[in-house]
């Protein structure tokens, strides 16, 4: 019984986050950004399926989460027009992870006949021309404008409305933890094992029996089913859908949150997605350059932690699980390391914010302020201050890095040491 | 007496060269046969023509009484086919259990299951265990693969091979690079996974050869020089002269 509770307890408490998380945070802009970051999870984890479980690297998988979206605007439409049958908006998301698997199913049989280079190439191409349909087929996506609906349709079960944005923060966050749940089980069965094993050799798979070309394909689907849900959520919670939904810039969004949260573990994806939306909501607000951190933090995952953000977390399994006061001695080499990463990081943003202020004479701002404090791009102390920080913080990094590897090194070797309880 | 396996005027070329030059040979159900030669004689291409890697230029090949002739490879495994590879050919990521795990499940009929649980599945958890204990791998089947010693590698090879419970099992050079107490192991190993079932093993270590095989045939510049029991190839003048060198000691 201890495994039974042991392994529905993330779940429940899961479930309870996201129920509690709106009577925490109870504004507005907090409530529309966790609605977001709830069903670019489920985008995110469908996105893994390809990328860390079957080892296909798309594209252009927002096709399929922007398609969806743009069936259920007209859905919805259809709806209040009486030109289709009535579907509550609690199930509707159904409908639009049924539209991702048809298309899915559709363009999967032709992309997935190869794997690798081959395979991401046809998803670039297919992820352009569905963009470009967007723009030219106006009767259906309306160019560059996109569509739009009202989701009320009236009241469902309960008296929901969907017209609160509260309403709407629960539909999402239930699909949100029911979808996470079914993929979370398809991992654990006999297609999610194979595919696995097609990432790790597909040839070899061939010789047990399996097909890796339907296999890819099987996943292919899936995924899109689950991404199509995703887009449904989108259209409902934003109430429009343009050429963005489906774009390479959202597929490209859709890699970085997955490979920055990492492939590798199930709950890279959720890390990812909720990062890195957070990041883009609040910081696009307050600087202009963030598509370059964006970029600068992609590279600099892949490049020291291509394990992402997760495998961050699970090295340090083996270490806790043996026992857990072996992760104290890590405590001190690690906020050295930390301290050195954030004095460079800081140098750094005020050394780009002064650069893109100077650069951008658009600004219609006439002052700087970074950190609180207002600073003159156009005389030389700013400058200096940041300069010194980002290079002394360069020179820590250099200095405490190795301290921070051996500190990890020892702990895994005296967990390792210690037979597994 | 009914064959395995039948090959008849087997070739195959690679743009000018041909490799396999018209192999006939007949491998009778419950035999072990194994397939000696020279290096570049061929072997590998024909264990790759039979499991069905790539298609033979001329010629045709029955398992039983099934022509598999061009058949993709998956097709040939689900008929009662399986093989290992020379080089290792394991999933390195996946865990040891999960790599035998993945070799019985389309054998035993899951196939592409994506609505149940593979840890539920009671055949397939016997099975995997049974073959894990055989080939000495139970107590690391928590590993990843990738980290498995070389020896280690080549038992989950031969693991993965016959997890689904083929008839025929083709083995390529299972014991190279082998020590010799590792060698003695991976032999009484073979023998135990191929009682009643049908056996073909390309080899170089003839001590295993002779040990093993019911019948050797010898494989040179891609035809079958001879075909016979290992007393008949050990006295054959043709194989001396051909394989082993007449002056060989």
């Amino acid at each position: 019984m201890n495994t039974l509770l042991g392994r529905l307890t993330p779940w429940i408490a899961g479930a309870a986050v996201l129920i509690a998380l709106p009577h925490v945070f109870t504004s507005g802009f907090a409530l529309t950004l966790m609605s977001q970051i709830g069903l670019l999870i489920v985008f995110a984890l469908a996105y893994n399926m390809l990328l860390g479980q079957g080892g296909m690297l798309s594209f252009g998988h927002a096709v399929y989460f922007g398609l969806a979206g743009y069936f259920t605007i007209h859905y919805l439409n259809f709806i209040y027009e009486e030109q289709v049958p009535y579907i509550p908006v609690t199930l509707i998301p159904l409908l639009g992870g049924l539209v991702g698997l048809f298309f899915g199913i559709l363009i999967g049989y032709v992309s997935t006949r190869r794997a690798g280079t081959t395979f991401a190439m046809i998803s670039l191409g297919f992820g352009e021309m569905v963009t470009a349909l967007t723009l030219v087929l106006v009767a259906i996506f309306n160019g560059e404008d996109g569509i739009q609906t009202d989701r009320v349709l009236g009241e469902e079960l309960f008296g929901i409305t969907y017209g609160p944005n509260i309403e709407v923060y629960y539909l999402i966050a239930g699909w949100c933890l029911v979808c996470t749940l079914a993929m979370f089980l398809l991992t654990r069965t006999p297609f999610g094992r194979i595919s696995n094993a097609v990432r790790d050799n597909p040839e070899r798979v061939e010789f047990i029996g399996y097909s890796s070309q339907r296999i890819r394909w099987l996943a292919f689907s899936l995924s899109s089913f689950f991404a199509g849900i995703a887009g449904a959520l989108h259209a409902v919670n934003i109430e429009h859908v343009g050429f963005e939904q489906v774009s390479v810039i959202q597929s490209g969004l859709v890699l970085f949150m997955v490979y920055i949260g990492g492939t590798a573990s199930f709950v890279g994806p959720i890390i990812g997605a909720t990062l890195l939306y957070f990041l883009q909501s609040t910081l696009t607000g307050v600087t202009e350059a963030w598509v370059l951190y964006l970029g600068v933090l992609f590279v600099g995952v892949i490049m020291f932690f291509p394990g992402g953000l997760a495998g961050l977390i699970s090295m340090h399994q083996p270490i806790w699980r043996a026992r857990a006061r072996l992760l104290a001695p890590l405590l001190v080499p690690y906020s050295r390391f930390l301290a050195a990463l954030i004095v460079c990081v800081l140098g750094c943003i005020g050394l780009i914010e002064m650069l893109y202020f100077r650069s951008s004479r658009l600004s219609t701002e006439t002052e700087l302020v970074i950190y609180g404090v207002e600073s003159d791009p156009f005389s030389a102390g700013p400058w200096l201050i940041f300069a010194a920080a980002a290079a002394l913080g360069a020179f820590a990094i250099r200095k405490t890095y190795p301290g921070a590897v051996s500190a990890w090194n020892t702990a895994i070797a005296d967990a390792r040491a210690r037979p597994l309880g | 007496m009914s064959s395995a396996l039948t090959l008849a005027g087997l070739r195959k070329s690679f743009g000018a060269a041909e490799i396999i030059r018209g192999v006939d040979l007949e491998v009778e159900d419950g035999e072990r046969h194994a397939i000696i030669g020279p290096n570049g004689a061929g072997k590998s291409t024909l264990y790759n023509l039979i499991s069905g890697r790539f298609p033979p230029s001329a010629g045709r090949i029955h398992l039983y009484d099934t022509d598999i002739t061009g058949r993709k490879a998956f097709d040939i495994n689900r008929l009662g086919l399986t093989r290992s590879f020379q080089v290792t050919n394991i999933f390195a990521r996946l865990s040891v259990l999960d790599n035998v795990r993945c070799g019985c499940l389309y054998a035993l009929g899951h196939r592409y299951a994506w609505w149940k649980l593979v840890g539920r599945l009671q055949d397939v958890n016997e099975q995997t265990a049974s073959i894990l204990r055989d080939i000495g791998l139970w107590e690391k089947r928590e590993l990843p693969a990738g980290l498995l010693s070389y020896a280690d590698q080549r038992a989950l090879e031969l693991g993965i091979a016959i997890a689904g419970g083929a008839n025929v099992i083709l083995l390529d050079e299972p014991t190279a690079g082998m020590s010799h107490s590792e060698v003695e192991q991976a032999v009484s190993l073979i023998r135990r996974i191929s009682e009643g079932k049908t056996l073909v093993i390309v080899e170089h270590d003839m001590g295993v050869v002779f040990d093993l095989a019911d019948r050797i045939s010898v494989l040179v510049y891609g035809e079958i020089i001879a075909t016979g029991t290992p007393g008949e190839i050990r006295a054959s003048s043709a194989v001396q002269e051909a394989y082993l060198g007449t002056g060989a000691n």
